[in-house]
């Protein structure tokens, strides 16, 4: 059984990328994810097949991710919210070229250049594509230090599994905090199944392309086919969220990552004073845990979606909930962070608004 | 008693070209074609192809190809490079591909001394696209968005991105050739061989600028643009070893 | 002293009509035929391809095969 051991959220990501089988890492300095990229500078080192790069930009960074990709290595790169947008164009290539890699974002107040304090601002970025084209990319939400070691070994695995980016999202908050986590057992790359398509030399066998341009229309066409195909069964096997005293609930909150924290804490407050709150925690942010709202849906007509942002997430409540039930929103943008008292307050004023305390 | 002397190399593909009557790239691909059999490489090759008409370099060349976005091709190479330190990686790029849109990852990659090889085909213009402006568009010269011809008001003068290449500290070889007559095709054949040998000795960055005619979008005969080459382009972008630490290598 | 006899194919369907070959060749043994190739080019044609023993001029130099850029031509020399 493993110990536990304290470790600062950014590094926790980084030891856990190096356990699951990470040998290529590029990155770019930026606030507030440094502690990542320095630790993976260390942690690379370790192992005579591991290679880091403090690239020139975030852009260099991830075009160096695609090229380790296709030689087989697991690779990752990490930024945070302005350098996000750097790698938006390299995300594309990976998904229409059907490449694993992991990114991290670790969000920070935006648009712009913001501030260096956490935030929810990049939801859209992330699961709307962000690059262009008809995309999806696998989005993780860990809200705590062991999700963030259990995340960052899933987004390998599914990353190699099928062939896709995953996106590990977190937040300035996440990289900071420490907590006590168990790391997972290192991954041992020789037992890991051979990928048949990567490009190592054509020695005895045809050569192989890897490429992203297809000039015939009905071939672009059977891509994105076969990419939608494959995000369809993603979206049967991969969505998880968790959920927290939903049971009896009149009202349940949504949020995922630090929000989720923060609203946690508020439920159990307004519990404390009798009212029936519950919480919903999307963990898969794509594929978002549609069916899983529908089903609290039947029981539950008010939902009340905190993000720290301006409302991201909010849409794809509704869109999961399709009007059955009212959706009610509360966010703070721009890096500021709400405490779980701000949310239990919002929390009171919605349930007593609508008379929620009525059976 | 004849013999055949001379054929379709092994490492291109038997597809027919899709380039312009004339247009040197095609040039280029046989002659690293030939290079990789030479020197036994081709089956540990991976190549990265540019945004730009040698886009389907991968439909000619028969190695392992990765493409990669317009102008990453460096970076790309870096990854594939740094993974698999023992296969010889380069990366083909046009002169828009190149000293534009990848400038910065091209510098860097020299300045790392990444131990790729970069092939640098200058045709001073932006072809794929219909024969726009690119970083080595000559002074005068006639393009679709320098109305009038380039003019250093307007436009800026031509990069030299070979001579930067030269000062990042990590290029070990650089040279300039051209493939519009024999004896430039056969100086750019030993250039493309010295590069891939630097390479193999682990010596550094490499990189070999071709100049390369561009018929339709010059508006001349394969002949003249060839000619051109000679009269007008190696005025400005001479032909020379423009970097070498390395000597002789064999 | 006699200079090696040599012989050139022209693969008439992969030409494309560029005269460089035309332009470069040092004996002048290829011209450029009047009938259009199925991509529409007037493709390159050896002199000499119905040629007699004796009347051979090419030496197989393959300065022709060098410059072209779609690799239609063959060389064959003694």
């Amino acid at each position: 059984m493993n110990k536990k051991v304290l470790m600062r959220g950014s590094q926790v990501i980084g030891e856990a990328a190096a356990r699951a089988g990470c040998r290529f890492y590029a990155g770019y300095p930026i606030t507030p994810q440094n502690e990542l990229t320095e630790y993976m500078a260390e942690a690379m080192d370790r192992f005579e097949d591991g290679t880091f790069v403090q690239a020139e930009s975030e852009i260099a960074a991830v075009n160096m991710v695609i090229g380790a990709s296709m030689a087989g290595a697991r690779a990752m790169t990490s930024s945070s919210s302005p350098g996000m947008s750097l790698k938006q164009e390299g995300i594309s290539y990976l998904a229409a070229q059907e490449l694993p890699a992991v990114i991290v974002n670790t969000m920070r107040g935006g648009p712009g250049l913001g501030n260096i304090a956490p935030s929810q601002g990049d939801y859209f970025q992330a699961t709307r594509g962000g690059g262009h084209g008809d995309y999806r990319t696998i989005v993780l939400a860990p809200a705590s230090g062991q999700e963030l070691a259990d995340l960052t070994r899933t987004a390998f695995e599914y990353a190699d599994k099928y062939r896709t980016p995953v996106l590990i999202l977190g937040d300035g908050m996440m990289g900071q905090m420490m907590e006590p986590v168990v790391l997972p057992d290192p991954v041992n790359i020789n037992k890991l199944s051979p990928k048949s398509w990567i490009l190592d030399g054509a020695t005895e066998r045809p050569s192989r392309i890897i490429l992203s341009l297809l000039l015939n229309p009905s071939k672009q066409e059977e891509l994105n086919w076969k990419l939608m195909r494959k995000y369809e069964t993603i979206s049967r096997e991969v969505t998880k969220a968790e959920t927290y005293q939903t049971s009896d609930a009149h009202l349940v909150v949504v949020a995922y990552g630090t929000a989720a924290r923060i609203a946690k804490g508020a439920v159990k407050r307004v519990r404390e004073m009798g009212l029936k709150v519950g919480l919903l925690r999307p963990v898969t942010l794509w594929p978002f845990p549609e069916h899983a709202m529908r089903e609290l849906s039947r029981h539950v007509k008010d939902f009340l979606v905190f993000e720290m942002s301006m409302g991201q997430m909010v849409e794809d409540v509704k869109l999961a909930l399709e009007g059955r039930s009212d959706v009610h929103f509360y966010g703070r943008p721009g890096g500021s962070i709400s405490t779980p008292d701000e949310i239990a307050k919002a929390i009171n004023t919605i349930y007593h608004r609508k008379h929620l305390e009525e059976d | 008693m004849l013999k055949k002397v001379f054929q379709k190399p092994k490492y291109l593909k038997k597809a027919a070209f899709h380039y312009c009557p004339g247009c040197g790239h095609s040039i280029i691909h046989r002659l690293i074609a030939e290079v990789l059999e030479e020197l036994d490489i081709g089956e540990i090759t991976i190549g990265v192809p540019p945004a730009g008409c040698a886009v389907l370099a991968y439909d000619y060349m028969d190695v392992d190809m990765g493409e990669a976005p317009h102008g990453r091709g460096a970076a790309v190479a870096t990854g594939i490079k740094r993974t698999l330190p023992d296969k010889i990686v380069f990366s083909y790029q046009g002169d828009g591909d190149i000293a534009a849109i990848g400038t910065a990852e091209t510098i860097h990659a020299a300045n790392r001394g990444e131990n790729v090889t970069v092939f640098f085909v200058n045709n001073g213009c932006y072809g794929m696209t219909g024969g726009q402006m690119a970083p080595t568009t000559l002074i005068g010269q006639d393009s679709t968005t320098t109305p009038g011809g380039r003019n250093v008001a307007r436009d800026a003068a031509p990069i030299d991105l070979s001579e930067m290449l030269a000062i990042a500290n990590g290029s070990v070889y650089i040279e300039r050739t051209a493939v519009n007559s024999p004896k430039n095709i056969r100086r750019t054949k030993r250039a493309i061989t010295k590069a891939f040998k630097v390479q193999m000795a682990k010596r550094g960055f490499s990189l070999v600028e071709i100049l390369s005619p561009c018929p339709v979008n010059w508006k001349m005969s394969p002949v003249d643009a060839a000619k051109r080459i000679d009269d007008v382009m190696t005025k400005i972008f001479p032909l020379k070893v423009i970097k070498d630490e390395i000597g002789e290598i064999d | 002293m006699a200079k090696r006899k040599g012989k050139i194919t022209i693969d008439s369907e992969l030409c494309k009509g560029c005269y460089l070959c035309i332009s470069f060749c040092p004996e002048n043994l290829i011209t450029i035929s009047d009938e259009l190739n199925q991509k529409g080019y007037y493709p390159a044609e050896f002199i000499e391809k119905d040629g007699k023993e004796g009347d051979i001029k090419c030496t197989g130099c393959a300065t022709c095969a060098l410059v072209c850029p779609d690799v239609a031509i063959e060389v064959y020399r003694e």
